[in-house]
């Protein structure tokens, strides 16, 4: 689930030449892409989800019907009411609420904003492990660039679970178990960073190789600029394109990760959930008859991850020029 | 080849005789875990013996509706001339599933070896000195004082086969210091309903039935094999419950009781576990760890104890978090045991603005904050109740922080006393007050109190709870376990919230009846004939 | 080409030991194992007694090598939590998984393969649309949301496979299987395309890609100008170049989806490695623990050298590559 396919064309085609990744900056406001983009409805639509469930996961404190964190405020005489349209519905609670009394709404909203807030995290995280690391890989090759690959490949030994389960494990050790159940949000955001690191330095790694020889860093060189100028200001945005396909690919990968890491019982507490504790708690409610506890946070999850997969997609095919 | 032959004739053999044996029954039987070793003596947990009891036989057995009754032993008593020792009269002919006849050599080997310091079953037996054969049908248990109740805490020591333990590499209990397993951790030789056919931890166990049990007539023993299949996830247990892969599972989540209900062909019977749930509030220590008080420790005061126990909506959370599957209470104690009465099992109404006005009382108008330790793999819904008690103790300006975490890190933190406010349940085997006085209440020292986390200490208490150990006048002791009790509920060191139930559900013809320990005995149960 | 063999065989020793002490190093610290060894009523003598002879109050540097000499024997003691033999319990739940393996990514590339190249030469096609979105549906829904719904359609809804556990296996010697019953296939079906359908989405994306870009290469079109069949084109020429990373990918893959196996393994109660890995980390059983994560390792790095060593083998500007670097 750590391998998406980017990462597959990069590792099976490790030697042949790198992506030439020529400028493909520039081509971000080219006309031809907001073209494909209008022409796509798929994508529009795609694009529509996202900013909506983006936008609300943003702006959850302010639209939010309730503050599901707020155990003070719960009357547990709410508990397990039906959404809205059944017999027993109220419409305080629109889509229902939990066994605990908390509204459904406001519990996938606030949900999906932790879900959003790890994942970005988290890919922030990789992105930044793996550009530095790809960078420095690609630039200065040799011994170090041997070090950091072969490190990338021992990482790719351990999936974002086996990973978590460590750094869960760990945290727990050091700090004991009440601290570590304050720092699972960071937690996980390490665990997906320390997951989705490797796929952005091979990436960068191949377009730095052929950065690298160009006259105008050659010309950098001349004129005695740092190492750190050339890399960051000269080299990194010639290679940020591919990353930006990375990233946005990631991020649906990450929200999946930390459901499933939820899932499996190392995620965030029932106290503070996220969309994956939602749908592991609703689980336990699948042959209740209350359906509603696990129906709508699954459907959030696999709508927000479908269509940040989908504007993903496009953009790769958008920005691939093999394919144009 | 002649051993694939000779297998293939055994197979086809096999499936003839299952084939035209038109009585046979199977029972298909699941639970969320597997017992950790079928070593009799390793450990004393529930899971453990659930599935113990249908290979091996103890002295004297707790049927469904939790009564003593005799089993390899006849009779037993008090010597009427010493008052600490207890004799039991072994019953004759009883034959071990290696053919060999049981005699009190055996007995005397079991107890021994339960008393071993690798044998977790050894505290059952603290109080006892020595056993000793006096023929082959009688045994004698010394015990260091008089212990008027000793037979109640042999109803989980089993008895195992002497010769075979010492042929089979298993005179000593399962032991950590041993790199390999012992003889007993895989197989069992016991007396029991079932012989044991095929085990695989956390996979399956299958069991036969034994044909020479001495049971047979005076026990239903109704299936012919059992299946025991371990599923760990509720919804896929569940799951194979309604598509017919399993006939009866032991531990169904209250959510589902209604629908499985109405399912067609399952029946759900629900009912009390000898078990109390309650909370802990550490009053020992000068300062909680996790509040916003500092220098001195809200718990210590009684009224602060009273608040809580008045802000807990127990009826809420008998009717929503337990959806009725519970029954409250004001006291740790059930009406199982000795001991337990109406009047000591009483909870103040729940009102918000008299707990607030014992708060201000107490001199915390404002209330103050804590940290709330909770079990989440433990007691029915024990996460759900902790949050529930979070709401109702923050409407009283108490701000409780939720921290639930496994029992594996949950148990030895209340045994380190290392929490302020926390979860426990408490199980009584041995159906008397003593068990709740002498770990919950007592004084924390090596061999007692051990359970009590909240820091109580009142030595004149001590020395009741003690008596009783020795008190041999039923009469007296009652009297002294009800001035205890008085004594404990004014104190509201706890604060309990229920008797949780627990739901089995069966398939048609597969109907086993709640068991109070929540360990069935497969040979005792009777199906309805349809 | 020695050389090359030696130096990678060294780099995967260095990678097992790496993994062996980050294994070491932090299950060492989880937990306390004397705690699931006691009771109630353990006095502190007998719980410091317990621990000395679990070699816990050793210097680190010890228990380090003490455990990869043991490691190395495959002696990875007894289970905290099964009171069994570690090794002896990895023995039985090894086929399990590795069956399920085998029959998920079975299911990939067979499924993968032909949805990968119908989308690669028809893209404009409503079939391939149908295809994307299935396989777009496939990354989108957590594995663990996929296994619940099949069971609640095919099992508790149709009651037509079974939904938990393997069954009908049959013992081969030290090996059991559930390949030779029907009853064994029944109870493989849902788990293996629970765990096999996120891979038969990323290969049957992996193929149409490749397919599209090699038939936009020059070969492709001088065998159409050359006038040969389209079947030809597309199988003869297109498939087979697309083949080689196909394989390689699936090859790499494996070392992941055992460790997926996890969750599957999870909603499916499959008796193998992975449901037991996830007990033992609930219940802190560190010897099955560093035991697994040593073998996953293991076997993913012996992947990934078969895999390198076959490239050079194929392609020598790797090897060269691979000095120069």
């Amino acid at each position: 689930m750590q391998i998406s396919p980017e990462d597959a064309k990069a590792s099976s085609s490790a030697v042949s030449t790198a992506p030439p990744s020529v400028s493909m900056y520039g081509r971000w406001l080219d006309s031809d892409i907001w073209y494909s983009f209008t022409r796509s409805w798929v994508t529009m639509l795609a694009a529509l989800v996202t900013f909506v469930l983006i936008a609300s996961a943003v702006f959850t404190p302010w639209i939010a019907p309730h503050n599901p964190l707020d155990l003070q405020t719960l009357n547990l005489l709410d508990g397990s009411k039906p959404p809205v349209w059944s017999r027993d519905g109220d419409w305080k609670f629109l889509l229902g609420t939990d066994q605990q009394g908390r509204d459904l709404l406001s519990s996938i909203l606030y949900g999906m904003r932790i879900s959003l807030t790890v994942g970005f995290f988290g890919v922030i995280l990789a992105a930044t492990i793996g550009i530095a690391l790809g960078l420095i890989a690609g630039y200065f090759g040799g011994r170090i660039d041997s070090i950091i690959m072969r490190v990338a490949d021992v990482q790719l030994t351990f999936p974002a679970i086996l990973i978590a389960l460590l750094i869960d494990g760990t945290t727990r050790a050091l700090v004991g178990t009440a601290k570590s159940e304050a720092l699972v949000f960071w937690v996980l955001v390490v665990s997906i960073g320390l997951s989705f690191w490797v796929q952005y330095a091979r990436t960068v790694r191949g377009s730095t190789m052929v950065e690298r020889n160009k006259d105008y860093v050659h010309a950098a060189r001349l004129i005695g600029l740092s190492k750190t100028t050339i890399l960051f200001r000269h080299v990194l945005p010639n290679v940020i394109g591919p990353v930006l396909v990375i990233a946005t690919i990631n991020l649906a990968l990450a929200v999946i990760t930390e459901a499933t890491l939820s899932f499996l019982g190392v995620g965030l507490p029932q106290t503070e959930p996220s969309l994956g504790t939602l749908i592991r708690v609703g689980n336990e409610f699948l042959f209740s008859g209350e359906w509603w506890v696990v129906i709508f946070p699954s459907l959030t999850l696999a709508a927000l991850v479908l269509a940040v997969n989908l504007l993903g997609d496009w953009l790769r095919d958008a920005l691939n020029p093999k394919l144009q | 080849m002649k051993p694939t032959l000779a297998l293939a004739a055994a197979l086809l053999a096999g499936t003839l005789l299952s084939s035209f044996s038109a009585e046979a029954k199977t029972l298909r039987w699941s639970r969320s875990q597997d017992a950790t070793t079928l070593d009799p003596h390793s450990g004393n947990t529930g899971p453990n013996h659930v599935v113990a009891h249908n290979f091996y036989d103890t002295l004297v057995v707790r049927g469904f509706d939790g009564k003593l009754a005799a089993s390899l032993a006849t009779s037993w008593a008090v010597l009427p001339s010493d008052p600490t020792i207890w004799e039991f009269k072994l019953r004759p002919g009883v034959k071990f599933h290696n053919g060999t006849t049981l005699t009190a050599d055996d007995v005397v080997f079991s107890m021994q070896r339960a008393l071993k310091p690798a044998a977790d079953m050894k505290s059952l037996l603290v109080s006892v000195e020595s056993i000793t054969k006096v023929d082959d049908l009688t045994v004698r248990f010394k015990t260091k004082g008089p212990n008027a109740l000793l037979v109640n805490n042999l109803t989980n020591l089993f008895i195992m086969n002497k010769a075979w333990a010492e042929a089979n590499n298993a005179v000593d209990p399962q032991n950590l210091k041993e790199k390999v397993e012992n003889g007993a951790t895989l197989q069992a030789m016991g007396t029991g309903a079932y012989t044991l056919a095929v085990r695989e931890p956390d996979v399956r166990t299958v069991m036969k039935r034994n044909d020479n049990y001495w049971g047979k007539g005076s026990m239903p023993l109704e299936f012919d094999e059992i299946i025991y299949r371990p599923i760990k996830e509720n919804a896929t247990r569940v799951a194979a419950l309604l598509s017919g892969e399993i006939d009866f599972v032991q531990d169904i989540p209250p959510q589902d009781i209604q629908k499985l209900q109405t399912s067609d062909g399952i029946k759900v019977s629900a009912g009390a576990e000898n078990r109390s749930i309650f909370f802990g509030m550490n009053m020992g220590i000068p300062e909680l760890r996790g509040s916003d008080v500092k220098g001195k420790n809200p718990f210590a005061d009684v009224k602060v104890r009273q608040a809580v126990n008045t802000a807990i909506n127990r009826e809420a959370i008998q009717r929503v978090t337990m959806r009725g599957q519970s029954t409250p209470q004001g006291t740790i104690g059930t009406p199982f045991i000795n001991g337990y009465t109406k009047e000591i099992d009483q909870w103040p109404k729940t009102d918000a603005a008299a707990a607030k006005k014992l708060l201000t009382d107490a001199g915390y108008p404002n209330g103050f904050s804590v940290t709330l330790h909770c079990t989440n793999d433990r007691y029915v819904n024990d996460e759900g109740i902790c949050q529930a008690a979070v709401g109702m103790l923050g409407q009283i300006g108490i701000k409780a922080t939720l921290v639930s975490q496994s029992l594996r890190v949950h148990f030895p933190g209340i045994q380190k006393g290392e929490y302020d406010f926390y979860l426990l349940g408490w199980g009584i085997p041995t159906f008397d007050s003593h068990y709740v006085f002498n770990d919950l209440y007592r004084t924390k020292t090596q061999t007692a109190g051990t359970w009590n986390g909240t820091g109580y200490s009142n030595a004149a208490l001590d020395t009741k709870i003690d008596s009783l150990n020795s008190e041999v006048d039923i009469a007296k002791r009652n009297a002294t376990i009800a001035d205890i009790w008085k004594e404990i509920q004014a104190n509201n060191a706890y604060a309990p919230v229920h008797m949780q139930f627990i739901a089995y559900a069966s398939r048609k013809g597969f109907e086993v009846p709640v068991d109070v320990e929540n360990t069935p005995k497969m040979k005792f149960v009777s199906t309805p004939r349809s | 080409m020695l050389a090359f063999i030696i130096r990678r065989l060294g780099q995967a020793v260095l990678v097992l030991l790496t993994v062996a002490l980050i294994a070491f190093a932090l299950f060492r610290f989880v937990g306390d194992p004397t705690q699931q060894m006691v009771s109630q009523d353990t006095s502190v003598e007998e719980r410091l007694r317990i621990r000395k002879d679990l070699g816990l109050d050793d210097s680190v540097v010890i228990q380090f090598s003490r455990f990869v000499g043991n490691a190395a024997r495959f002696e990875f003691g007894i289970s905290y939590q099964n009171k069994q033999s570690v090794a002896k319990l990895i023995g039985e739940r090894f086929p399990a998984t590795m069956e399920l393996a085998l029959a998920s990514a079975l299911f990939a590339l067979l499924v993968g393969i032909p949805m990968g190249v119908y989308t690669g030469i028809f893209p404009n096609s409503i079939l391939s649309r149908l295809f994307q979105m299935i396989s777009l549906i496939g990354v989108s829904l957590p594995t663990f949301l996929i296994g619940i719904l099949l069971i609640f359609t095919f099992s508790v809804t149709l009651g037509l496979l079974p939904s938990f556990g393997r069954q009908g296996v049959v013992k081969l010697g030290s090996w059991t299987t559930s390949f030779l019953t029907l009853e064994g296939w029944r109870s493989l079906i849902m788990p293996a395309i629970t765990l096999g359908l996120f891979q038969m989405t990323l290969i049957m994306r992996l193929v149409r890609s490749e397919m599209l870009e090699v038939l936009r290469t020059d070969y492709i079109r001088f065998a159409r100008a050359r006038g040969l069949p389209d079947r030809s084109v597309h199988f003869r020429h297109a498939l087979k170049n697309t083949l080689i990373p196909v394989i390689t990918i699936t090859g790499l893959q494996l070392g992941s989806i055992i460790a997926f196996a996890i969750i599957t393994e999870t909603v499916f109660q499959w008796p193998g490695m992975g449901l037991m890995f996830l007990q033992a980390v609930q219940t802190v059983d560190i010897p099955i623990m560093s035991a697994y994560l040593l073998l996953v390792a293991t076997l993913f790095v012996l992947i990934n050298l078969a895999v390198d060593l076959l490239y050079s083998a194929v392609d020598p500007r790797i090897r060269i590559a691979g000095k120069v670097a």
